[in-house]
């Protein structure tokens, strides 16, 4: 009867060993330094352009959004407020991973996938290499470190595209107290929430591009399948994890 | 059962299932050293995962492997890398690095095999080996080409090198002349009779074509020019063939050609 829950529990217990092995081979010998730089290259500055864009229209469309809502109540000027508090905590973080994970989960699964359908997987393995050290833990310390690092990023292109928007093309305010509320608006606790998701989710989705990729099956086709998988389920899960720390830093007291 | 010294591979009644289907059922063989085992089969009999359990790359479900006299059932993955290195392995179609040149491909196994970091003498002692590797297999000229700009003879040429370039005692080969037309099929068949004859090397060659199995068994090279040389009733070849996870034959060409077995004679026709 339990049969249903057989093949997740199983494919659970293979994503919690690959993640042990992947967390534990960072501090092991042998590193390969080469393999996380030119992995965070690929990530980070590879994902530079299309995470500024998304940033900076979703900053801007926040302001636009809020000038109607504000305006009714008389306090358009609030708008620097709402659109950095917005970025920060919540739309920064979470655009940006979905982006990443839509762009590096997928090429991640299909990368590793082609390798393990043409034995380059099991070559490595006959040549004295584990693939998890070689190839997992590098993705792993790339995209956990780059996320952050693109999430800042977004959220100050995305302040800006809300302050275009709100003090050159509508007028709602001075330049000078979109940035003032917008500064003012956010306290420790907000960066570090701001920061926190992102280096989460950019653990997800490495490992789950990772373990989709690796346990390709059934040629190119499997490849396909894998590619669409890494991105679904790391989609999903970066909306998951993002409710689990929210509600936390939310109960939290204030710092 | 104790394994003597001049043992290579050892396969104790070994069966591999996936999904509770055996793919290798209860194979038991010897591969004694200087010996080559030309192991038949068609499309799914088992020969693949034959060969990467004789690897530790897949792990049995029954029965013991053992690799130069270590019972490699259970051993784990960092202790195989040790066993290994005594191993060459040619996969099917190659299975280079896509993301390495054909230098980079060949010098993989002796880079990795280096726990520390290299000086100048020891990356050029690397680079002498890697080039005499690819011109032992004649493609000197491709070191900076990436494996998706090489014909696929030539991808298995490197593959060949990759898995011969730390002179391993043992080389196992992965249907070496799948989906190559005969003339190339032959010249890597030349180049598998020459590592063998030249460095004395154990083989397994895994394949679907019986003459590659007589190109092994009846002929000898002229060295380094690489020709074949006819050379029937060579000692120390022995021909295995598998029948659906099963090995139905084991013996010397005489004795394959004579076999009365039905599915054993339709291999050796064709």
């Amino acid at each position: 009867m339990l049969d249903f829950l057989k093949r997740p529990i199983q494919s659970l217990q293979d994503f919690v060993v690959l993640a042990g092995k992947a967390f534990r081979n960072i501090v092991r010998k042998p590193h390969y330094f080469d393999d996380i730089a030119i992995q965070a290259d690929v990530i980070g500055v590879g994902s530079l352009p299309i995470v500024l864009l998304t940033g900076f229209f979703s900053g801007a469309v926040m302001a636009l959004q809020m000038s109607k809502a504000l305006s009714q109540y008389g306090a358009s000027g609030q708008v620097g407020q709402i659109v950095s508090i917005t970025l920060v905590r919540e739309l920064g973080p979470v655009l940006t991973a979905l982006l990443v994970s839509g762009r590096n989960a997928s090429g991640i699964a299909s990368e590793l996938g082609s390798m393990k359908v043409t034995e380059q997987i099991d070559a490595m393995r006959a040549l004295g290499t584990d693939p998890i050290q070689k190839l997992v833990t590098p993705r792993l310390i790339a995209t956990s470190t780059m996320l952050p690092l693109l999430t800042i990023l977004s959220d100050f292109i995305g302040l800006f595209g809300g302050y275009l928007m709100a003090c050159v093309v509508l007028k709602l305010t001075t330049s000078d107290q979109y940035w003032t509320t917008a500064y003012r608006a956010l306290d420790f606790q907000d960066v570090v929430q701001g920061l926190t998701k992102p280096f989460i989710f950019g653990i997800i989705v490495a490992l789950v591009g990772c373990f989709e990729g690796l346990r390709t099956t059934g040629g190119t086709q499997g490849v396909g399948r894998a590619t669409t998988e890494a991105v679904v389920t790391a989609s999903v899960w970066v909306f998951v994890i993002d409710l689990i720390i929210t509600r936390i830093f939310v109960s939290m007291p204030a710092w | 059962m104790p394994s003597s010294p001049h043992e290579v591979l050892r396969f104790d009644n070994v069966t591999v299932r996936f999904d509770e289907q055996p793919v290798v059922d209860r194979v038991s063989f010897v591969l004694a050293a200087g010996e080559s085992r030309i192991v038949l089969g068609e499309a799914g009999a088992g020969k693949t995962v034959l060969l990467k359990t004789a690897l530790g790359l897949i792990r049995p479900d029954s029965g013991r492997v053992h690799l130069f006299g270590t019972d490699i059932t259970d051993l784990k993955e960092k202790a195989l890398f040790e066993v290994r290195q005594r191993v060459g392995m040619l996969f099917q179609e190659g299975a280079l690095f896509d993301s390495q040149t054909v230098e980079e491909n060949v010098a993989y196994p002796l880079l990795s095999r280096a726990q520390k970091t290299l000086n100048n003498t020891e990356l050029q002692a690397i680079e002498d080996k890697v080039l005499r590797a690819l011109e032992f297999v004649e493609l000197g000229h491709t070191v900076e080409k990436f494996p998706s700009e090489l014909s696929g003879g030539m991808r298995r040429r490197v593959g060949i090198a990759r898995a011969t370039v730390t002179e391993p005692p043992l080389v196992l080969y992965d249907s070496p002349t799948a989906g190559l037309d005969p003339i190339t099929a032959n010249t890597i068949m030349a180049l598998l009779v020459k590592e063998r004859d030249i460095r004395n090397t154990s083989s397994m060659v895994v394949t679907h074509r019986y003459q590659d199995g007589q190109i092994m068994a009846g002929f000898r090279t002229d060295g380094h020019e690489g020709k074949l040389i006819p050379d029937p009733g060579r000692p120390g070849v022995v021909f295995m063939v598998m029948r659906e996870g099963r090995l139905i034959f084991e013996g010397t060409q005489t004795e394959l050609e004579a076999s009365p077995e039905a599915y054993v004679r339709k291999f050796v026709r064709r």
